[in-house]
């Protein structure tokens, strides 16, 4: 039960979308959690590099993710989101590739969403050189650990290169992520140590910043089918060069915690529910709904009590399937920065 | 005192059944025909415009190729890739056994959600849409078409235009086999920040203007949805002119009813009021009579409506009718309306009835004889304002201004013409008999003039129409004997094809002349360039309607071009003036040629003068010369000897035979309402002589005391429908024929952009003379029957005092 | 009665009515000369009216004969008595009848010229006697009720009738132009030779006939 989840929700909810958009479909997906319906399934082992930087079209699902916190030559703080989810529509059948991209500053909130034919050349991934695009949009480079991160929207771009400073970070046990007892698992991995620099274009005009990126590679045909309210998330920078992940699983009850504390070598430690406390301390009426900007972030175990505040309340994600994800400043027993995401607020 | 003068005012109808029944008859005929027609055209409408929006709500700019590297896949990733948000289109003609079907390759992926029709992007976000063997997206009333087509399976999304169909686009790429080939590329609205300029990354790519096919649909069948229109006006006059006889007919005869309630003490506000509301009841009830007949009207007519517009004008429209709440209630306000129309002027004499006058029906008659002199200057009057409009007016709505006043002024002029015809026949006859049946028609003009007009109107819009729509067919099937002078054409699939196609055919034929396409600006509009080749088939047969001498001989030495008369009359370019065209600055008009049901500018050149301009035109189509007879074996044995589809190879025959059939379909639509207009006048005439014949009794008994015989009356009373009718008829024949030549000279022209040459058919003036005698006979027959039939006691009823 | 022009027997004729027939005529018998004028009096529903349409051909009776210039009217068909009408016998009506249409000229020449009996000297000495030279071209409805009964009375004698029927000839007129509407036909059907039976109920003016009949009930009552 590992941080992996995060990255579901936007996915689900985008498939959820394609499901309701397609009523006939409905019934294959509404039994997303239990059936892999012709789908393969993942196995524990190791990965396969580069092969595995590039897609899985047998499996049903597959992202690759980044965030990334910027400051321009003030201090002003930015964040950049770049998002390429692949799904296929059957085993078989024609993959679907969608992407979005966001640019956030203190004052603005820019976004962008396309959407991709497989096998025409418009969208894809390679594993070597490492390339996943949509049109003119690129996360690509000879490898991972050297990209350049580019997007562009109607009234905002950013084109951004990132460099690998730690390791690949394997998520769950050796990057298999068992993520119930029924033996719903995805493959994962992560590399949160991208250094950035770059140039990001606001209609004020361009504005060259430096920052830290993450990003999260993971791929599975089972998803979760719990009674799911939404998720709080949160990927943390911390100053110290450590690292946390985790999130909240919202049940209606006490709700259910996971993440990730990852040292400043990489060393990757998960930890179990209830180690981690995520209390809501302010909320902002965004697209008329009520969501907490402000938060307390309490891990004890690595003595955490940090306050974690969004940079831009305004952060929402106006896409297909719609969600908050920005840039938080941390304050408290830590300093740094982050990202948060929150999901399924209504 | 309101129940009390209601029931008295209501009596009248209890007593008159069939006054009533021809108010409300004629009412709702009038918005029968008026709405069915509306039914018609708001569906055909509805159609073009679902047909427009086939790839989202506005028109958008588009990049083609021009070159010869045709819009492949690869071209549209490259552009995609450099940031130019496009989105693919293939779209063409697939032949199913149920006629063709337009295919819209779409990209799903990047075309906006919302320019599909509602429903239809959840449809394309499907692994059956995306996938194998893929949906073909498709209207209900299309998909009943299709059923058995043995097409991809169908998916039904209420709103998608008829007769399309979208596919994926790979899936229209297979059905169309057009592999890797796009049409064009859509640019969307949104565009990012960052593109480099078209001429860096695709210098062989072109961006054109939005498209406006639904502009061109429309403007393409404004003239066949005008006729329609034109017809449900004229059928609305007929009955209004019915409606307003019996209104009139109705409160004369209550004139002493009126009277008598103001002398008991009704306010004049109340009795108006009292009668306003009776008709605003009538024009109701008779208005949602009205609906359903139109509705009905619709119905039968709309099959062989779309038909016609799918064979002439390659427009789909769905067979079936839908129910607009708006049709409705336009269908009320015109039976309300109309009612008003049609009864102002006796609500008014109403409020100006004196209270001690004595009841004198024939005031009424006189106050009409006096009102025919007005009605003649103001029918002069109109006549004039129409002249003036056709000289110095331009313009299509100036055209129905004109016609209108000229239909109108021709109706007010009748009773004026009628009133000589009797003064004459007066004068002329000798007898006292005639001398009175002459005397006695022209008095009770008055009482048949609306009922006369109406069928003035029917017979003249049968003429005018009919004169229109046979000038056009014999025109058109002209112009089909000219333009299809060969006896097969044949399209090969390939260019190498081709080759051998003309290799194998040349030495089976009398002839193998090739035709040669390009599409270019012409004037600033999308047309089409033809070469041809120097032959007697087209010295021979080509429609020219304009032309410098030694025409064809300077089109094969390539010293100018032809051109076709929509493009002459748009630019005002005639033989003598030059045009340009790509590559060639100042191409001399030399000849002008008809060229119907084309929506497109079109240039027509020398063989060898087009290949020097366009060296890439396609070279697949040829035109066969070769006996008729031998038609057929060739065109099996091109099958079996190229595998060439049918679809590929037309032969003459077809071409005429379908075009006949689609103008026998379009002459269905104008005859049935031809008849109904006629049907309707009839009964006008058939409710005004029964009303007349109740009010005539005292006029017909003193003649019959004096020694008349009652069948001697009523064959008069039969003779004098049948004058009537056919001095309407005479008076129609004009009347019909200015009204085809605005048709054809100033209306066609102004929405359609040709000049169609009127003919006269003689013929069909005789056996509308017949029908309409035929028609007015039958009407009188009854009222003369029981003339008669009628008992001595009756017409002694007359002189009864004592019993 | 070898002189007589008119001679009816026994004439019945009944109307059906809402409880049976109504016997309207119940065995009349009359006789009438050339020349000889006979007021027929009698209350309203005495039959009076009717007997005079039977007698004009425009009905026909039920039983019993009407011989008219040695004609029996009964056996007519509907030509006949539409001929008879035409040429032999005129009638003049209360409501005058007149057709509107028509010109004053017109209506009086208009019977005359149906029975092809037209006289234009005659028909203006009419137009004199009966004062309405100077509305010949008038229409019906342009004149009083005493012209519009002159003119009537013009369209009768216009055809030289050997009998005119006159059925309350002036109800519709004032005594003093009834009396003068009265004297003019009388002396017109005299110069014509015409003998003239008229319907009234005003004993005033039946008593300046030669002969009075009172009917009543449908039976002839007192032969005065």
């Amino acid at each position: 039960m590992n941080g992996e989840r995060r990255k579901f929700w936007p996915l689900v909810l985008c498939l959820l979308a394609l499901v309701w958009l397609q009523p006939a479909l409905a019934q294959g997906f509404a039994g997303l959690g239990t059936g892999a319906d012709g789908f393969a399934e993942v196995q524990p082992g190791p990965f396969d590099f580069p092969a595995d930087h590039g897609a899985h079209p047998g499996f049903r699902i597959e992202w690759w993710y980044v965030t990334a916190n910027l400051q321009d030559a003030n201090g002003t703080d930015y964040g950049a989101q770049w998002t390429l989810f692949r799904s296929a529509l059957g085993p078989d059948g024609p993959q679907v590739w969608m992407a979005h991209a966001a640019l956030t500053s203190p004052t603005q909130h820019f976004l962008a969403e396309r959407l991709g034919r497989d096998g025409t050349g418009q969208s894809g991934v390679t594993a070597r050189p490492f390339a996943a695009w949509v049109d003119e949009w690129e996360l690509s480079g000879p490898t991972p650990d050297n990209v350049r991160m580019f997007a562009q929207g109607v009234d905002f771009a950013y084109d951004l290169k990132l460099a690998a400073k730690g390791p690949l970070v394997a998520q769950g046990d050796g990057g298999f992520s068992v993520k119930s007892a029924a033996g719903q698992a995805s493959r994962y991995y992560s590399q949160p140590f991208y250094t950035v620099s770059g140039t990001v274009t606001l209609p004020e005009g361009d504005v060259s910043v430096t920052g830290q990126a993450w990003l999260d590679r993971e791929w599975s045909s089972q998803l979760l089918n719990a009674d799911q309210q939404g998720w709080d998330w949160i990927s943390l920078h911390f100053d110290s060069g450590e690292k946390l992940m985790g999130f909240v699983l919202r049940d209606g009850s006490d709700g259910f915690t996971s993440g990730t504390w990852i040292a400043a070598d990489g060393t990757a430690a998960p930890f179990g529910d209830g180690a981690l406390r995520l209390t809501a301390q302010e909320r902002h009426r965004v697209a008329g709904r009520r969501v907490p900007v402000v938060w307390r972030v309490e891990l004890p175990e690595r003595g955490i009590d940090v306050t974690i505040s969004a940079i831009n309340r305004d952060a929402w994600m106006d896409t297909l399937v719609p969600y908050w994800e920005g840039p938080v400043t941390i304050k408290g027993t830590h300093s740094g920065r982050g990202y948060l995401e929150m999901t399924g607020y209504e | 005192m309101y129940r009390a003068a209601l029931h008295a005012l209501l009596s009248h109808w209890r007593r008159r059944p069939f006054q009533l029944l021809t108010l409300v008859l004629g009412l709702a005929t009038a918005t029968g025909l008026w709405s069915g027609v509306q039914a018609i055209n708001a569906e055909a409408r509805d159609s073009y415009d679902r047909a427009a929006m086939v790839l989202g709500p506005k028109p958008r700019p588009y990049l083609i190729s021009e070159g010869d590297v045709p819009l492949s896949m690869a071209t549209y990733v490259h552009m995609r890739r450099a940031g130019w948000m496009v989105t693919p289109v293939v779209e063409g003609r697939l032949a199913t056994p149920t006629g063709p079907l337009r295919i819209f390759g779409i990209d799903p992926f990047t075309l906006p959600a919302g320019d599909l029709p509602k429903g239809g992007e959840t449809a394309t976000f499907d692994a059956a849409f995306l996938g194998e063997p893929g949906r073909l997206i498709v209207s209900p009333g299309t998909a009943a078409q299709l059923s058995e087509a043995g097409l991809p399976p169908l998916v039904t999304v209420d709103g998608v235009a008829p007769g399309i169909a979208y596919a994926d686009i790979a899936l229209a790429q297979r059905l169309l086999d057009r592999p890797d080939r796009f049409d064009r590329l859509i640019l969307l609205d949104d565009q990012p920040l960052n593109r480099p300029p078209l001429s860096e990354i695709a210098p062989g790519l072109t961006l054109e203007e939005p498209r406006r096919d639904n502009a061109d649909m429309a403007r393409l069948t404004d003239s066949f949805h005008l006729n329609l229109t034109a017809f449900g006006l004229l059928s609305f006059a007929v009955g209004l002119f019915i409606v307003r006889g019996t209104i009139g007919l109705a409160f004369e005869q209550r004139r002493t009813v009126f009277r008598t309630l103001r002398a008991l003490g009704l306010p004049a506000r109340a009795l108006l009021a009292l009668l306003m509301g009776e008709l605003l009841v009538l024009a109701l009830i008779s208005g949602i009579l009205g609906i359903v007949m139109g509705y009905g009207v619709a119905s039968l007519l709309i099959p062989d409506v779309a038909a016609t517009l799918r064979g002439l004008y390659g427009a789909s429209v769905d067979g079936a009718l839908s129910i607009r709440p708006v049709w409705w209630a336009g269908g009320l306000a015109i039976a309300v309306l109309g009612t008003a129309l049609a009864g102002i002027g006796s609500l008014w004499q109403v409020a100006r009835l004196p209270l001690l006058a004595p009841a004198q029906p024939r005031a009424w008659a006189r106050a009409s004889e006096r009102a025919v002199v007005w009605q003649g200057i103001t029918a002069l009057a109109l006549a004039v304002a129409s002249l003036g409009l056709m000289v110095w007016s331009s313009g299509l709505f100036a055209a129905f201004v004109m016609l209108g006043a000229l239909l109108v002024a021709a109706a007010l002029a009748l009773p004026v013409v009628l009133y000589g015809a009797m003064a004459l026949g007066a004068r002329l006859s000798r007898g006292p008999l005639a001398q009175w049946f002459w005397a006695d028609t022209r008095q009770q003009l008055p009482g048949l003039s609306l009922a006369l007009m109406a069928l003035l109107l029917a017979l003249a819009a049968n003429i005018g129409v009919g004169t229109m729509v046979s000038s056009f067919r014999l025109t058109f099937t002209g112009w089909l004997d000219q333009r299809l002078a060969s006896e097969l054409y044949v399209t090969a699939e390939t260019p190498e094809q081709a080759l051998r196609l003309v290799e194998w055919v040349t030495p089976r034929v009398d002839a193998v002349l090739p035709i040669r396409r390009a599409s270019a600006r012409i004037a600033g509009l999308p047309g089409e360039i033809f070469g041809l080749a120097d032959h007697p088939t087209y010295r021979d047969h080509w429609p020219l309607i304009a032309a410098l001498p030694q025409v064809w001989d300077r089109i094969a030495a390539g010293d100018g071009v032809l051109i076709n008369e929509q493009l002459a009359r748009r630019e005002v370019i005639w033989p003598g003036d030059t045009l340009s065209l790509p590559g060639w600055e100042e191409a001399p008009v030399l000849g002008v040629y008809s060229d119907y049901g084309n929506p497109l500018g079109q240039v027509l050149m020398d063989l060898n003068t087009l290949e020097a301009l366009f060296p890439t035109a396609e070279r697949l189509q040829f035109s066969l010369r070769l006996p008729p007879e031998e038609v057929g074996p060739l065109m099996v044995a091109l099958g079996s000897e190229f595998g060439l589809p049918a679809d590929n190879m037309v032969d003459q025959a077809s071409i005429k035979a379908f075009s006949l059939q689609i103008f026998e379909r379009t002459f269905t639509v104008s005859r049935a309402l031809n008849v109904l207009t006629l049907a309707v006048a009839g009964f006008a005439i058939l409710t005004s002589l029964l009303t007349l014949a109740a009010m005539r009794l005292p006029q017909l008994a003193p003649v019959w005391a004096l020694g008349v015989t009652r069948g001697q009356l009523a064959r008069l009373e039969l003779l004098r429908a049948l004058v009537l009718a056919g001095l309407t008829m005479l008076c129609a024949l004009p009347v019909g024929l200015l009204l085809a030549w605005v048709l054809l000279s100033v209306i066609n022209v102004e929405a359609f952009g040709w000049r169609l040459p009127m003919f006269l058919f003689p013929g069909d003036w005789l056996v509308l003379g017949v029908l309409s005698l035929l028609a007015a006979g039958l009407a009188a027959l009854w009222p003369a029957i029981n003339m008669a039939r009628m008992p001595p006691a009756r017409l002694l009823g007359v002189f009864a005092h004592e019993r | 009665m070898e002189t007589g022009v008119l001679t009816v027997r026994d004439l019945t004729k009944s109307f059906p009515g809402g409880d049976g027939p109504v016997h309207v005529l119940r065995g009349v018998s009359l006789d009438l000369a050339a020349g000889e004028t006979l007021a027929l009096t009698g209350e309203s529903g005495s039959g009076k009216s009717t007997l005079l349409h039977l007698i004009a051909g425009l009905d026909r009776a039920d039983g019993g004969s009407i011989l008219f210039d040695g004609a029996e009217v009964t056996q007519l068909d509907d030509a006949g008595r539409a001929a008879l009408r035409r040429t032999r016998v005129g009638t003049v009506f209360q409501q005058f009848n007149l057709i509107p249409s028509l010109t004053i000229a017109d209506n009086i020449a208009f019977q005359a010229r149906l029975g092809g009996r037209h006289d234009r000297a005659w028909c203006a000495t009419l137009a004199e006697r009966l004062g309405l030279a100077d509305h010949l071209r008038k229409y019906p409805e342009q004149l009083s009720g005493g012209q519009q009964q002159r003119v009537a009375i013009g369209r009768t004698l216009a055809a030289r009738p050997a009998l005119v029927l006159a059925d309350e000839p002036t109800g519709n007129l004032d005594e003093e132009t009834g009396a003068r509407v009265l004297t003019l036909m009388q002396e017109l059907a005299a110069d014509t030779g015409a003998a003239l039976l008229m319907v009234t109920h005003s004993q005033r003016l039946a008593a300046r006939l030669d002969r009075r009949l009172h009917l009543e009930r449908g039976l002839i009552r007192v032969n005065a």
